[in-house]
């Protein structure tokens, strides 16, 4: 278990001081996937550097799994380090080294004898399935390939934290994809903790148990993914939100829809969680004599269930409609008349 | 048909001032590679947000660096014929000019240090202390192997510009080409000697040169 305790660090910029993280208290579970989202300036690189002992707190505890990682120095800090690893968005591989050799380095400090080493390589160049690529040096490698060395060198010592910082974010959408699901498989397979910072709300949505969202150096909302998505409230999570479930929430979109589809109600439909993957609307269809026809519609999946809306239009008579209305409701599925204004 | 060109040329004697320039630059060399790259890691660690930072030794190490880099060659030997005498006991002969070569070459190769770390990837520095490296691993498996080919082309230069440096100090007497082609080819009016002297001094810049390239080229993995 992580635990951050009124966690704040000031950097002295010239005369006045920038206080980049601003109280923060966080739990994070063993085996959690947690995230942690904010624009740039957030605090959220600083925060995760906190973890493992990179930059200390001004004030405040950071505790992994039962030792103060804030209050260690020198040799036991450095030991500790082994245990709560870390990736980087520019991968940061050693380029005069070997992919093996890369993947060595974490073990060589550790300080294992060289036959135990190579076979603990061989074990992981494996698991992050870059067999066959052990002598190329990284300048041969794509992006992906990269990151991959990355995650198996991180992994070297066994440790018990994964820290991503920013991992995908140099990486196009279906290699960050494939990066995504190595990290998930790893921590399923290894039951590792993962804490991962990212500006992408993609990434939290495919790979995240919960999220905290950071601005201004304060975590501003935290929650389960599926909740997050579901009931945003801070305006900035709104944005982020926004980010994956697109536009079509907007009055420009809804004005758009009412010209291509005058007649009739429509209604947007929010599913969250098992409620999607449930033959609802075949029901509605069943029991109302109310047409339907699906104007638009969009279902994401996240690590805590499915999560999405769909636009439909309702004919039939009025009554007829609020009854189909009513029995949405009764099934937890948020329906709403998408008015137009 | 040699012979002819350069009558005045006395091999044996050549061939001994060539040994002693070889001699010279190889052991200044040597020793400002070493001198350069200790000096350059304490101005790269000591400098303000790194591992050793410490305002007082960078300054000093900086302005030692600078001081040494500025002073032109010719007067430093000058300087620093009391402190040759002590070291060696002698003011002449090859040995003699290797306090003054080495104090003029390695704070300029130190210079050559620091910007080949400062060019590291910081991202790479951050990797190794997040794996729990000691500052002493840091320095033998991230700084020194990821700038390797900066080092290999910068001592390389650096030893080119001591083999000048070994011609000039032959004007107080350090022995090698530099002193033949002195006095036995300037002050007698002999410029088959001089020009003998030249061409031998260019074939070992050519030779240094080729060398340093191919190590440079060899350990790029860039």
């Amino acid at each position: 278990m992580i635990e951050l305790k009124q966690l704040t660090k000031t950097f002295d910029v010239g005369k006045t001081a920038l206080t980049a993280v601003d109280d923060v208290n966080l739990t994070i579970a063993d085996g959690e996937i947690f995230g942690i989202i904010g624009y740039s300036g957030a605090g959220k690189s600083t925060l995760i550097r906190i973890l493992n002992g990179l930059e200390k707190p001004t004030s405040g505890t950071v505790d992994i799994n039962g030792q103060k990682i804030t209050d260690i120095k020198g040799a036991e800090l450095r030991k500790a380090r082994q245990k709560v690893s870390m990736i980087f968005q520019h991968f940061n591989l050693l380029w005069s080294r070997t992919v093996q050799e890369n993947i060595e380095f974490p073990l060589e400090i550790a300080g294992v004898p060289k036959a135990k080493r190579v076979e603990k390589v061989k074990e992981l160049v494996e698991l992050v399935g870059l067999g066959g690529r052990e002598n190329a040096y990284p300048s041969q490698l794509s992006g992906g390939q990269k990151q991959r060395v990355g995650i198996a060198r991180a992994l070297a010592n066994d440790p018990e934290v994964l820290l991503c910082d920013e991992a995908t974010s140099a990486l196009d959408p279906e290699t960050t994809d494939a990066i995504l699901d190595l990290l998930v498989d790893i921590n399923k397979r290894l039951g590792l903790t993962i804490v991962l910072i990212t500006h992408e709300m993609h990434v939290i949505r495919k790979i995240c148990h919960r999220v905290a969202v950071m601005e201004g150096g304060k975590v501003v909302e935290l929650g389960d993914v599926l909740e997050i998505f579901q009931t945003p409230k801070q305006e900035i999570t709104k944005r982020f939100v926004a980010q994956v479930t697109e536009s079509e929430d907007s009055s420009e979109t809804i004005k758009h829809l009412r010209e291509l589809y005058p007649t009739g109600e429509l209604v947007k439909l929010v599913f969250v969680g098992e409620q999607a993957e449930q033959p609802i609307l075949t029901q509605l269809i069943r029991k109302f004599p109310v047409e339907v026809n699906i104007v638009q519609g969009k279902v994401s999946h996240t690590q805590r269930g499915a999560y999405g809306t769909l636009i439909l239009q309702f004919k039939g008579t009025d009554a007829d409609i609020r009854q189909a209305l009513d029995f949405l409701n009764q099934e937890n599925v948020q329906a709403e008349v998408m008015a137009n204004d | 048909m040699i012979e002819s060109l350069f009558p005045n040329v006395d091999w044996d004697k050549m061939w001994e001032a060539t040994l002693e320039t070889i001699y010279m630059t190889a052991m200044s060399t040597l020793f400002t590679f070493i001198i350069g790259l200790v000096l350059g890691i304490i101005l790269f660690l000591t400098a303000p947000k790194q591992l050793w930072a410490n305002k007082i030794v960078n300054w000093l190490t900086g302005v030692f660096v600078n001081v040494f880099r500025s002073i032109p060659f010719i007067i430093l030997i000058i300087l620093l014929i009391p402190f040759t005498s002590f070291l060696i006991g002698t003011i002449r002969g090859p040995n003699a000019a290797l306090p003054a070569l080495i104090i003029g070459a390695a704070p300029f190769y130190a210079r050559l240090v620091l910007i080949a770390f400062q060019e590291i990837d910081k991202g790479v520095i951050e990797a190794a202390r997040s794996m729990g490296a000691t500052t002493g691993t840091i320095i033998r498996k991230v700084l020194l192997p990821e700038s390797k080919p900066a080092l290999i082309s910068g001592i390389t230069v650096t030893s080119i510009a001591l083999v000048g440096y070994t011609a000039m100090a032959g004007v107080i007497g350090a022995g090698g080409l530099g002193t033949l082609a002195f006095l036995d080819g300037f002050q007698r009016s002999r410029p088959d000697v001089v020009l003998m002297a030249t061409i031998l001094i260019l074939i070992i810049v050519f030779i240094i040169q080729f060398i340093g390239d191919a190590l440079t080229k060899k350990a790029d993995k860039r």
